[in-house]
């Protein structure tokens, strides 16, 4: 066996140049078997790209890429069994019904899943003989969903899956995307929302202008920035010299932006008690209250913000 | 290449066929209406049997219909659609995706053949022979006008695509020799006519049925070397994403 058995993906010094723009300038990234791999960056940062080089679509430039130990070019009628695929956008005949894709899809695969539980799994038990343009969007994302599961795939690649789905499906999917982890299959997400990376990615890079600009799990990434802090919104114009004094902190360490506050320093109680008790002597309103440690939010931001 | 794969989509590819009721307009009703009304109510002035004139024209005009219209929108959609690009990545692949597309055509082409010769019949067609020949040209027609509707589906926006396709489907029509003979047609156009896939393959089938001994060679070369330049204009241009 070679090294492409220990890992499920392997990418050195990816490149993809589109006329004279470089979209990958170098990602290199291993995905261990089994685990929710997430590919985070801003718009044009190459996370597509990325992805469909992986998937087979498109050719690499430079760099070596290996799924399940195959080059993805070259040997992707080997690889395709054994992948599933859920692109950002369309992919489906409007003039199908949902359940005739399903069927169509198992005759794809050897040892397909069945198309009445796959169905079930994402909830379209009840749209089976709805044409595909009739769906909703999060109706038709549900839908790519089960066709991306029919072949009972070793590698799954959701390219931005929860986009355009309501809050209970988007939970469901999360659910359902969890499971498939535990039952053993490796998953390669990207996504716009971090709250889903944070909660749903074993591991993580963030990538921007085609470069990996950070990677590790979301703990090591929050935790490299451990920028605590205390945010509030009160009445514009408050005294900053004033709460930094209050709350014992220097007033650097404390910004205002219109009437949004922010104090970077632990949120112990008794901080969050001093801050209190000034707005109360102050007579000033406490209109919400957040405190906490660095979300995955901040490290993005703090890691893309050129991009404006 | 997955046998089983691509006897599915081809399946499905004729289900979507069947129900794009414009895409049965085309195949079906215009070739059946052109054989019916040149046939029952204006004559083409032809010297001999205008059913003899006739059938292969509209046989000519089915494989037009089926190989550049009905695929080539089809095709174009899908790729509007990202229908291509999805089943790229699936088992069926590419090469299975083109031969499932392949087998739609052949089965629209059967379907559109048989009911155009129980109409020909039915008016007092009487078939001379020639028929394998007829059907190899035909065949070769289908390579020429698939390579034409694939060529325009993989370089051009899905509606640019269907109003060119329409727009040459009745062009060629005309300057086809299908309805009514090119000699009715001036000097100028007529010379043009002759060079264009559509009358090459109408004039190849008209010699087959009329006499297998006897084709008209010029007409089979123009037909060949469309044959071969189409497809393969398509294979280097086509592209998978709009």
């Amino acid at each position: 066996m070679d090294a492409g058995a220990q890992w499920a993906i392997e990418v050195a010094g990816l490149e993809k140049t589109y006329g004279d723009r470089r979209a990958v300038d170098g990602i290199s990234l291993r995905v261990a078997p089994g685990e929710v791999f997430g590919i985070l960056g801003p718009n044009g940062a190459g996370k597509t790209t990325t992805v469909e080089v992986l998937e087979g679509y498109r050719r690499a430039d430079g760099g070596a890429v290996r799924v399940l130990g195959l080059d993805p070019w070259t040997e992707g009628e080997r690889l395709r069994p054994r992948i599933g695929v859920m692109l950002q956008s369309g992919g489906l005949s409007p003039g199908l019904r949902t359940i005739e894709t399903l069927r169509l899809y198992t005759a794809f695969y050897d040892g397909a899943d069945d198309p009445e539980r796959l169905l079930a799994l994402v909830g379209l038990t009840d749209a089976a003989r709805t044409l595909v343009r009739r769906l909703s969007g999060g109706q038709y994302q549900r839908l790519s969903l089960a066709l991306a599961l029919v072949g009972r795939p070793e590698v799954l690649f959701l390219d931005e899956p929860t986009a355009g789905m309501d809050p209970r499906a988007r939970a469901a999917t999360w659910d359902l995307i969890r499971a498939l982890r535990d039952g053993g299959t490796t998953i390669v997400l990207t996504t716009h929302y971090l709250d889903e990376a944070e909660s749903l990615c074993d591991r993580i890079v963030i990538v921007d202008h085609g470069r990996v600009v950070a990677a590790g799990t979301p703990d090591e990434l929050t935790g490299a920035a451990p920028r605590h802090e205390i945010r509030f919104s009160s009445r514009t114009g408050l005294d900053l010299v004033a709460l930094a004094d209050a709350v014992g902190v220097t007033v650097a360490d404390c910004s205002a932006d219109a009437g949004e506050y922010r104090i970077a320093a632990p949120s112990d109680a008794r901080r969050v008690g001093d801050l209190a008790a000034h707005l109360l002597r102050i007579d000033a309103p406490l209109d919400s209250l957040s405190t906490g440690r660095t979300t995955l939010e901040d490290v993005f931001l703090q890691l893309t913000e050129e991009d404006g | 290449m997955n046998r089983r794969a691509v006897l599915a989509q081809a399946r499905s590819e004729t289900t979507l066929g069947l129900r794009r009721g414009e895409s049965l307009v085309v195949t079906i009703g215009i070739p059946v209406g052109v054989l019916l009304f040149f046939g029952r109510v204006s004559q083409p002035t032809v010297d001999g049997d205008p059913l003899a004139f006739l059938v292969p024209g509209v046989l000519a005009l089915a494989v037009m219909s089926s190989a550049m219209v009905s695929l080539g929108i089809g095709t174009g959609f899908d790729r509007r659609f990202g229908v291509l690009k999805r089943l790229g990545s699936t088992p069926l692949g590419r090469p299975g995706l083109l031969a499932a597309k392949t087998l739609y055509v052949l089965a629209v082409e059967v379907i559109q053949i048989t009911v155009l010769l129980v109409v020909a019949v039915a008016i007092g067609w009487e078939p001379a022979g020639g028929i394998p020949l007829a059907i190899l040209f035909l065949l070769l027609g289908t390579i020429a006008f698939a390579g034409l509707g694939m060529l325009m589906a993989g370089t051009l926006r899905a509606e640019a695509n269907l109003a060119l396709a329409n727009g040459l489907y009745l062009v060629l029509l005309f300057l086809g020799g299908m309805a009514y003979p090119l000699s009715r047609l001036p000097g100028g156009v007529q010379a043009v006519a002759n060079l264009l896939p559509a009358a090459a393959l109408a004039e190849s089938v008209r010699g087959a049925l009329a006499d297998p001994m006897d084709v008209p060679l010029r007409a089979v070369a123009v037909l060949l070397v469309w044959a071969t330049v189409l497809p393969l204009l398509a294979a280097r241009l086509f592209r998978w994403e709009e």
